[in-house]
């Protein structure tokens, strides 16, 4: 009855030190307390998915235990904002985008209080969690709140990056953040400036304009395509708003077709951002948007379901193919 | 204060003289004749929901908040936060007296690209210490501030008016857990019980009682006092912002009468939003001229 258990098995509370991706934001709020930064974090319940553990551990004086109450998270995050802190409060997406979207426009943006929100486990990533845990809107939501910047990064060492290069931007920025799993594109030195992409490439026939998670097998379909001979680049837009106009014009102006790549309803989401700007400008070039196609997800382990959305490299590939075929 | 006095002598110290009192009256006073007069101009307004709190802002803003009016932003003022937001009318002329805002900008009240509106916005109007609108959020964001002070070790107080309507939104007691859980003694919420929401009587469209012990049990201390009546009122205030030994928010219950002051809005609960022409009005402003609360 007592004896030790399988190293197979895994319990909650011991997801971070399995998980490194995971301390990214507790890295990132640690160093910056050593900064000098007034940094207060906060969680709804999910410090062990978050990671956020590790900075309640180190500085237990500044982390605030919310419970199940995203909504008062939010709008409490924003009432100590306006005394001169920095608040970091971290939910699911689905609840922080969703649940909480009108605390966070009118508390935290309305007010232009520079409250951090990471939305973590955003689009598909909790898999067989399903549809109340996934969140494929929240860029829609999010970006349609003025005031409020929107940023996806693609990996762990890009939030650290991002949170440490926008800690004096005055005005709330809502994170949205995967897992904890993805693969790394970029380490923490990597430079991240808000509102300017990273481009990886512009392809002469197909570039591939890619935010948060499906930025890694992008490129690994770029790569692919163009051993074969093909012109695919790609262009991290890390910042869904503000959104970096000039790097899509770039890419219209000397790609023959575009498209993107998103764990997002293409609905409001970075297809729907770019495409505003290609029709403002007027320009004449295809756009395939690609990422949930206005759909409830099915049941799947995550894996399965990128496979099956085409959100992995091979079906990036392949979607990517489908718009070679159409130059 | 001596230290062995007994509890009767200390809340006796913290009695209105008549003079503050008179004051104080005028004030409430003059909350509901500029809110009048500021409704005019919109030509729509909350005229029932301001006249059941005018006691309530008048010992706040001129007896018990320490406030720097010529310093809006000063990090150890009190905080005033307004859950029922529709309730600014009566606001923004205080913040006009104080020298918040100028007479010409409460002039413009409502009007084409005014910063005062309806519900109050902090971005744009001096003295406004949260923004508010949605129902339900202040408390939160009070009790925000109320944390932030602890953690920062600043003596100020925060008030939130509550609208006991607004006791059916969800977040009001996500808020009120925290503040309980947290022990955050330097938050106060004030409910204005005037007992109507915009669909009727609180009670009957989703009843609220019992408050008291609602709140008791989410972990606060809770007075309950004639709102209207400004010197229990006022002392009640003055004693709790001046208490240093309270362990848990304190929320105050002020029982008050929707419409006070007017006779014919404290029976027609439909004046929460209305507008009154020239000729009622003026029948309005003569009886809060003659009338003593």
């Amino acid at each position: 009855m007592n004896g030790p258990l399988s190293p197979n098995s895994w319990q909650y509370r011991a997801l971070n030190s399995a998980n490194p991706g995971l301390n990214f934001l507790s890295d990132a709020l640690i160093d910056l307390v050593a900064d000098g930064h007034k940094i207060i974090a906060g969680s709804a319940d999910l410090q062990y998915s978050n990671g956020l553990n590790k900075f309640a551990k180190a500085h237990p004086d500044r982390y605030i235990s919310f419970g199940i109450s995203e909504q008062n998270m939010v709008t409490a995050a924003a009432g100590i904002a306006t005394t001169g802190m920095i608040p970091v409060v971290a939910t699911f997406a689905s609840f922080l985008g969703l649940l909480a979207c009108e605390q966070i426009r009118m508390d935290c943006a309305y007010c232009a209080q520079p409250v951090r929100l990471i939305g973590h486990h955003t689009g598909i990533s909790l898999g067989f969690y399903g549809t109340s845990h996934h969140a494929t809107e929240d860029i829609g939501t999010m970006r349609s709140i003025a005031d409020l910047a929107v940023v996806s990064p693609a990996d762990g060492p890009q939030l650290y990056a991002a949170l440490k290069a926008t800690i004096d931007h005055p005005e709330p920025i809502y994170f949205r953040i995967g897992r904890g799993r993805e693969p790394d594109v970029y380490t923490k030195d990597t430079p991240f400036v808000l509102g300017q992409a990273i481009e990886h490439g512009i392809g002469e026939e197909l570039t591939i304009i890619a935010c948060g998670l499906p930025v890694h097998p992008a490129l690994e379909a770029a790569r692919r395509l163009n051993a074969t001979g093909r012109s695919v680049g790609v262009i991290d837009m890390h910042t869904l708003k503000p959104l970096d106009r000039a790097a899509v014009l770039r890419a219209a102006g000397r790609s023959r077709i575009l498209m993107t790549a998103e764990e997002h309803n293409v609905i409001g989401g970075l297809g729907a951002a770019v495409a505003e700007v290609l029709a403002d400008e007027g320009c004449g070039i295809r756009l395939v948007r690609h990422g949930i196609q206005d759909e409830y997800s099915l049941i799947a382990p995550p894996t399965h379901l990128y496979a099956h959305y085409k959100l992995d490299a091979d079906g990036i590939e392949d979607v990517a193919k489908g718009a070679l075929a159409r130059i | 204060m001596q230290p062995h006095a007994a509890p009767e002598t200390r809340r006796n110290s913290f009695a209105l003289s008549p003079e503050d009192l008179a004051r104080l009256r005028e004030k409430a006073r003059f909350i509901r004749l500029e809110t009048i007069r500021l409704i005019e101009i919109a030509k729509v307004g909350h005229y029932s929901s301001v006249f059941s709190a005018a006691e309530i802002f008048a010992a706040l803003y001129y007896d018990v908040m320490r406030l720097r009016a010529n310093e809006p932003n000063w990090a150890d003022r009190d905080r005033f936060l307004m859950g029922k937001g529709h309730a600014a009318v009566g606001l923004f002329p205080i913040l006009a007296e104080l020298g918040y805002i100028d007479r010409e900008t409460l002039d413009g009240y409502t009007r084409l690209g005014n910063p005062l509106g309806d519900h109050p916005d902090m971005r744009k109007v001096p003295g406004i210490d949260f923004s508010s609108g949605s129902i339900g959020h202040a408390l939160s964001a009070g009790a925000g501030m109320a944390w932030a002070g602890r953690f920062e070790k600043r003596d100020f107080a925060v008030f939130v008016m509550l609208g006991d309507g607004e006791m059916q939104e969800g977040q009001v007691w996500e808020a009120a857990l925290f503040a309980g859980h947290n022990k955050l003694s330097r938050l106060v919420a004030i409910i204005d019980r005037n007992g109507y929401q915009l669909d009727g009587k609180v009670d009957d469209v989703m009843a609220v009682e019992p408050l008291t012990e609602k709140w008791r049990s989410f972990g606060w201390e809770v007075r309950e006092v004639d709102g209207h009546d400004l010197s229990a009122l006022a002392s009640l205030l003055r004693e709790i912002r001046a208490d240093e030994s309270r362990q848990k928010p304190c929320c105050i219950v002020a029982r008050t009468l929707k419409g006070k002051g007017v006779s014919y809005m404290e029976t027609e609960p439909g004046w929460h939003l209305g507008y009154l022409d020239p000729s009622d009005a003026k029948r309005a402003v003569d009886e809060i001229l003659s009338k003593e609360i």
